[in-house]
């Protein structure tokens, strides 16, 4: 697939602080492209500089095969984004943001599809109420009703889950899915929430202060061989013991006051819980742990490892 | 560019704050009004009190044109603060509720957003000005009526014919909204270095109180700068109302003693908009938008 976004070098530069350093990634076209890093890791700042809201330092970024310093214009034109809060205008009402915005994306949509975009984020009964009255949630909704009005083909999502409960949490991630298979739209999604990436993002970078750490697909970035799962008995003593002399030993990574940590593929974990059943050990949990969180310490926290084995 | 236009406009006049300049306006002119109804003559006794020995006057001093003359003396000094209001919120208070990014993501130059905010601007400027001029103009003119209209200057005292005033008021007015665009231009200017409008606000009062200061006092060393300042020049509308007088020292009708000056003041003031203006595309071009 052809990139839709490559990047080169970009580096952003507030007086003292390099929030980000030469930076350079590409986004393949179709797929959900997954930011991840730390707070202040310059994710937002990355993100910022994709949507022209941040003129970057030095760097190059291409979009749809064209320059973003030269075609800045034309390249907005196709894009969608909801960077950090969608703020909207609290006096006007959701109809009124949602037309103002479409005009100003360049078209002049009918009252039937605007009503129709406000139903698919679940707001057409409160079309005509204005914004100041709408919870965090419904103005996520409002803002990426506005990100897709002018039907884009990128969209970029900072932060999209920020204040949101979890029906709207699970709700954005539908969205991205849907947006993505469906649509068949090109996602950029950042968050420093790690299970929300790694449910949806096909390939992932990974930026520790300003820098690139990693780049990749999804699946090639974290091993379904080396699932790490952790279990926790009525007596872990005991069950570590167990496990010792049984078929699973070479599993076992070590026992700490979490629970028995053990080291398998993924699709070994049913048979594993089988066998508990079959060595008559009392399982209170069996968790498997998010893959790319390990990963995801074990590169930006240099030592992490090393803690979990001592 | 004319629907960025539009748009700037519909949400000026969308926004509540918007109308606190025009209930400010309505309330003081409300407040003149009552009272110079309620007690005119006593007022018109203590403003003659200096000259009623040596001048007699017949006729309706306390008319339209005179109750005018003094709403806009009171007026036009606390206006600024009411086109701050708003001029100064117009970028910053974007960047405070967070639109600003939003707005900026769309496919919109910089220079033809900001160009269209700025028209926006002055149309807020020149709507709240044409209600002050309904106000304090045609209703004073329905409430008190139509006369001559008697100015009392520092050292001379104007007689202006009732067939020779009005076109003054629409002269002053239009000057005045030249002068207010400088105000609603430097508003602007300063909302692009915040992220709240209070900032902003305080900021171009503060200015203008500043510079006001400067362009009165009589101290050589600021005679030189005063010519430049704009706020030597916003008063410029009062000259509309001094008149030519011939050889036998009597008043030509349709004439302003000093047209150059009103020019000159136009000019400075002109200059200043384009000045501010262009400062203001200067800095957005090059703003990093962290709100």
């Amino acid at each position: 697939m052809a990139a839709l976004i490559t990047v080169r070098s970009l580096t952003k530069q507030f007086s003292n602080i390099r929030a980000v350093d030469a930076l350079s990634f590409s986004v393949t076209a179709g797929s959900v492209y997954g930011f991840l890093g730390q707070n202040g890791a310059g994710k937002s700042t990355t993100i910022r500089m994709l949507a022209g809201l941040i003129m970057p330092t030095s760097g190059e970024i291409e979009m749809f095969g064209l320059s973003l310093a030269k075609h800045q214009k034309e390249i907005l034109q196709r894009i969608g984004a909801v960077i950090e809060k969608p703020d909207v205008y609290p006096y006007l009402s959701a109809y009124s943001n949602l037309q103002l915005f479409a005009r100003l994306s360049g078209c002049r949509p009918k009252r039937s599809y605007l009503m129709e975009q406000l139903e698919q984020v679940g707001l057409a009964h409160r079309a005509k109420d204005a914004v100041s009255g709408f919870s965090q949630g419904m103005k996520q909704r409002l803002g990426i009703a506005i990100a897709l009005v002018h039907q884009p083909d990128l969209i970029i999502l900072d932060e999209p889950t920020n204040g949101l409960d979890p029906q709207g949490i699970a709700d954005i991630r539908h969205l991205i899915v849907y947006l993505s298979r469906e649509m068949k739209k090109t996602v950029i999604v950042s968050s420093h929430l790690l299970n929300e990436i790694e449910q949806v993002a096909t390939e992932l970078l990974i930026i520790h202060k300003g820098k690139k750490i990693k780049e990749g697909k999804a699946t090639e970035l974290f091993d379904p061989a080396k699932t790490t799962i952790v279990l926790n008995t009525l007596q872990n003593e005991e069950a570590f013991a167990q496990l010792q002399t049984s078929n699973w030993a070479a599993c076992l990574q070590q026992l700490t006051p979490e629970g028995i940590h053990l080291q398998m593929h993924r699709n070994r974990i049913p048979e594993f819980h089988q066998s508990l059943a079959h060595l008559q050990i009392p399982v209170v949990a069996l968790q498997p742990r998010h893959s790319l969180e390990d990963y995801f310490l074990q590169v930006t926290t240099p030592g992490y490892v090393d803690t979990l084995s001592n | 560019m004319w629907t960025l236009f539009q748009i700037e406009v519909y949400k000026i006049f969308r926004r509540p704050r918007t109308y606190i300049a025009f209930a400010a306006i309505t309330g003081l002119i409300g407040i003149i009004q009552f009272g110079l109804k309620l007690d005119g003559d006593q007022y018109v006794t203590f403003m003659m009190r200096d000259i009623t020995s040596s001048i007699s006057i017949e006729g309706n001093i306390l008319n339209g044109y005179q109750v005018c003359y003094i709403v806009l003396q009171v007026l036009l000094v606390h206006v600024p603060l009411l086109i701050a209001l708003v001029a100064a919120d117009m970028v910053s208070g974007e960047a405070n509720i967070g639109t600003l990014r939003l707005l900026l993501t769309k496919p919109i130059s910089r220079d033809a957003f900001l160009f269209a905010k700025f028209l926006a601007t002055l149309v807020y400027t020149i709507v709240l000005l044409i209600w002050l001029a309904i106000l304090a103009l045609f209703l004073n003119m329905l409430i008190f009526g139509t006369d001559d209209l008697f100015l009392l200057k520092s050292s001379y005292v104007v007689l202006l014919r009732e067939q020779d005033i009005f076109w003054r008021y629409c002269g002053a007015f239009a000057f005045a909204a030249l002068a207010m665009s400088t105000v609603a231009a430097l508003g602007f200017l300063l909302s692009l270095f915040a992220n709240n409008s209070i900032g902003p606000i305080v900021a171009t009062m503060s200015i203008i109180v500043f510079l006001t200061i400067l362009s009165t006092l009589n101290i050589p060393l600021f005679g030189y700068i005063k010519p430049y300042l704009f706020t030597t020049h916003m008063i410029g509308w009062k000259e509309f109302f001094d008149i030519k007088v011939n050889d036998a020292n009597e008043a030509i009708s349709g004439t302003i003693q000093n047209p150059d000056r009103i020019v000159h003041s136009a000019i400075i003031l002109f200059i200043h908009i384009i000045l501010f203006l262009s400062i203001s595309i200067w800095v957005f071009r090059k703003k990093d938008i962290l709100s």
